[in-house]
């Protein structure tokens, strides 16, 4: 394998394309763009080095997964964007794919001779920018630098948003509410969301609106904090905020800690939730006596870990949605309908919560000790060591910027540009920042949710009182966000109660994030990705503000959006770059809701779980919705969209569904009988 | 004369090449890739082509001739042939794999061990031609430098 650091790589400078900031970068754009292309096919590799070097990019090509990722690792912001196959031989392109979201933050573009819908869908949801069919075209690749612009320009917006909260809202919100009045069962929950808006908005407004917060980088060093931190607090009490205190990290903020909590505890499930995907695939649907939530309850249960370990899920939270999962609604119990938007899954466990309470209450905390060092065994080691391994990759320049303090400013957008990742963004960022002075972007990495997303699978827990009250719950200040916790049903069914209380936190704040379908192909084969709920994290002490504000977030992003034609390409469409883009938008905050709107949709949660009233309501009424939306929607970046992930949970359920019809066996669990709830006891 | 009527032959080759379905838009595309800069870039592409096809091949070979026999890695071999022959253009072949892969899917051995000789048979015919055709160009781009 022959792999040749484009020239530049290493250095911004050293490029001969014009990445300067000061310079008029439109003209020579994208020439200089670095990618990096991996594919094992010494052919394909080559005709595509060709190709990209004619479009006057810096290719560095390699042919194995590994070493694309120690190359990415040691060229910490040396690449702009990553062109990967599907099919390699030494690791799943999609594997590679989280890794680069993870610890790079990267867009990565996808591209397999296979065109079936199936693994389109799986590149979609594991947080790929786009998925191009081989044979791949010249065309094709002179438009892949919309790509990193857009990633940028939404990692301004976010920053942007943390800037000017009030404005992002009040924006986002008119655009929500544009985009409600068209789909029906809005009713209480955009009332929810807009009241839940409202609350968010001042409380984010008082907490960020003088907060500059450069983006993060999490070096190993920050990282191995962060999981020492998690770890010691216990995945019951990892919250944000005492893992921030325990940190003691100048200049991070509660929003990068919850930010990151959400992708490792996506990448938590993913990693447990892979091997425990086939397993509990099909838990029956658990009928609501007494079903036994003992398979659904390990899912639960993991997310609830999860979520816990990420201290989005306060115990008061994990409280409350037992206690919703017993079947008393709590006041925020309801998975706030933005959640499913933004693409959450359902986290099947809300249905499970209502069984049996009490049972379930054990089992919650019993599952959720046990989860999470059940799990995964296989999970924990591997992915702290991924973890940390990323966090080392994960620059350190970040840092640099991080330090750089709030001020936004333009030199914040440069250092943050240089610290970030992508530090060739210098031009766009440059651009982007005189759009948005002196934002810094306050993400820090707000498209680990490229490869995070994958990992976390937001769910959204449907709460049980999904129906109508639900929503309303929703507009709860308590906007636990969806974690994007993707973890498989498998994991749902031990933890019936676990993953409910999560869902059920109230307020899942409207993350307008588009929720991604991470694996949703995975999720429909019966790894019901659950929602967890960042509700629980609103629930928490969210309640304020803990901004969610995706919804703010979300919206705003569309809707102060410039602009850009970027925007308005089609490619958005087909691309989870939209999503990547809200969830970049947000701060660190709302990162992690944004992330969490990624939630995967898992049908089959909700039918395994059985517990699901109010969880089928609301799928039922997500259905609905979601068929009548165009499956393209969810990447609907358009401002009048952008509404937050109301829609994109439908189009998320929409795609969720029509991906389910398309899946073989799994399929079936996953099949709309599955919603109909109706004989499942609250 | 000499040149002209090479360049000539040369076209009428490439575009029967085309017409009879051996070749198809990507080859045009790894052409209009060739420049100054890479002049032989066609060649060296189809070069990488054989010596890839020519692993690919043997792999499944052996697969196939093993007992039981794996479709998944089958498959996977196929799928990797495919890409790269669907890379330069080769329809035929790349249709071949296309019928393979479904006896595969379905795991009918012996539509598979089937399908695979045509596979084989598609190549061994394009990679005549293609060499036939590519000669003619060397030498007709030796001939114009002239």
């Amino acid at each position: 394998m022959n792999f040749s650091c484009g020239r530049g790589a290493m250095s911004i400078t050293s490029s001969s394309a014009a990445w300067k900031p000061a310079d008029a970068v439109a003209d020579q754009f994208p020439a200089g763009l670095r990618v990096l292309v991996v594919d094992d096919d010494p052919t394909c590799l080559m005709i595509l080095e060709k190709m990209l070097r004619t479009c006057l990019y810096e290719v560095t090509k390699c042919n194995r997964a590994e070493t694309a990722l120690s190359i990415l690792r040691e060229n910490k912001n040396g690449f702009d964007v990553v062109i990967s196959d599907v099919h390699m031989p030494d690791m799943d392109g999609f594997k590679l794919l989280e890794h680069i979201g993870l610890e790079m933050d990267l867009p990565v573009i996808m591209m397999s001779a296979d065109d079936g819908k199936h693994v389109v869908m799986k590149g979609v949801t594991h947080g790929a920018c786009d998925y191009l069919i081989k044979p791949v075209r010249i065309e094709a690749l002179k438009n892949i630098w919309q790509h990193v612009v857009r990633k940028r320009k939404n990692e301004w917006k976010e920053f942007e948003q943390s800037g000017s909260v009030e404005e992002g809202d009040r924006q986002l919100k008119q655009s929500e509410d544009a985009d409600y009045s068209s789909s029906a069962n809005e009713g209480n929950w955009r009332g929810s969301k807009k009241r839940k808006d409202d609350e968010e908005e001042t409380d984010e407004r008082d907490d960020t609106s003088t907060l500059k917060k450069p983006r993060v980088v999490w070096s190993v060093e920050l990282h191995q904090q962060f999981v020492a931190a998690v770890n010691q607090l216990g995945i019951d009490k990892a919250v944000p905020k005492k893992i921030l205190e325990m940190m003691n990290v100048p200049g991070l903020t509660r929003e990068n800690v919850a930010s990151h909590l959400q992708k490792y505890r996506l990448y938590l499930r993913r990693l447990s939730g892979v091997s425990q995907h086939q397993s509990n695939l099909n838990p029956p649907f658990i009928s609501p006596q007494g079903a036994t939530f003992g398979p659904l309850s390990s899912l639960n249960g993991l997310d609830l870990q999860a979520l816990a370990a990420t201290g989005q899920l306060p115990t008061q939270s994990l409280a409350r949605l037992q206690a919703a999962g017993l079947g008393r609604p709590t006041a925020k119990s309801s998975i706030p309908m933005t959640l499913v938007d933004q693409r959450n899954t359902f986290s099947f466990e809300n249905p499970k919560l209502r069984f049996g309470g009490q049972q379930q209450q054990h089992m919650n905390n019993k599952q959720q000790i046990n989860l999470l060092h059940g799990i995964p065994t296989n999970m924990e080691p591997k992915q702290l060591d991924n973890l940390q391994h990323s966090g080392q990759s994960i620059g350190n320049m970040n840092m640099q910027v991080a330090s750089h303090g709030a001020q936004n400013n333009q030199n914040n957008s440069l250092l943050m540009q240089m610290g970030q990742p992508q530090s060739r963004g210098q031009v766009l960022g440059d651009t982007t920042v005189s759009q948005s002075p002196g934002h810094p972007s306050s993400m820090g990495q707000p498209i680990l949710s490229n490869g995070m997303a994958a990992n976390f699978a937001s769910r959204n827990g449907i709460p049980e009182n999904i129906g109508g009250p639900s929503y309303n719950t929703v507009s709860q200040a308590s906007s636990t966000l969806n974690l994007p916790l993707n973890f498989p049903m498998n994991h749902a069914s031990e933890l019936p109660g676990n993953s409910f209380p999560l869902e059920s936190t109230p307020g899942i704040s409207s993350f307008s994030s588009k929720g991604v379908f991470q694996d949703v192909s995975s999720e429909i084969k019966g790894s019901v990705g659950f929602m967890l709920g960042y509700d629980i994290f609103n629930d928490l002490n969210q309640h304020k503000t803990q901004s969610w504000e995706l919804q703010n977030v979300g919206m705003t992003f569309d809707a102060p959006q410039h602009s850009s034609s970027l925007q308005d390409d089609l490619h958005i469409m087909q691309s989870v770059s939209v999503q990547q883009g809200s969830t970049v938008q947000m701060n660190g905050h709302n990162r992690s809701a944004a992330i969490a709107s990624k939630a995967m949709f898992s049908a089959g949660d909700i039918k395994e779980h059985g517990n699901a009233q109010n969880v089928n309501q609301h799928l039922n009424n997500l259905v609905d919705n979601a068929r009548r939306v165009k499956s393209e929607r969810i990447y609907d970046t358009s401002p009048a969209n952008l509404f937050p992930d109301h829609f994109g949970q439908e189009d998320l359920m929409s795609a969720l569904l029509k991906q389910q019809d398309g899946i073989g066996p799994t399929e079936n669990e996953f099949d709309f009988d599955g919603y109909s709830i109706d004989n499942i006891p609250v | 004369m000499n040149r002209n009527r090479l360049q000539h032959q040369v076209a009428c080759m490439r575009k029967s090449l085309f017409d009879q379905g051996y070749l198809d838009e990507p080859f045009i595309q790894l052409e209009e890739l060739q420049d100054d800069a890479n002049p032989n870039f066609v060649q060296e592409i189809v070069t990488l082509f054989y010596t890839d096809s020519a692993r690919l091949i043997q792999n499944i070979e052996h697969a196939l001739n093993s007992r039981p026999i794996d479709f998944n890695k089958l498959d996977d071999y196929m799928h990797q042939f495919k890409g790269s022959s669907s890379s330069i253009g080769a329809k035929k072949v790349t249709n071949e794999c296309t019928v393979f892969r479904e006896y595969c899917s379905a795991e009918n051995a012996e539509g598979c061990i089937r399908s695979f000789q045509q596979v084989k048979q598609e190549y061994a015919i394009l990679r005549r031609k293609l060499e036939v055709y590519l000669q003619m160009v060397g030498q007709a781009a030796v001939s114009q430098t002239a």
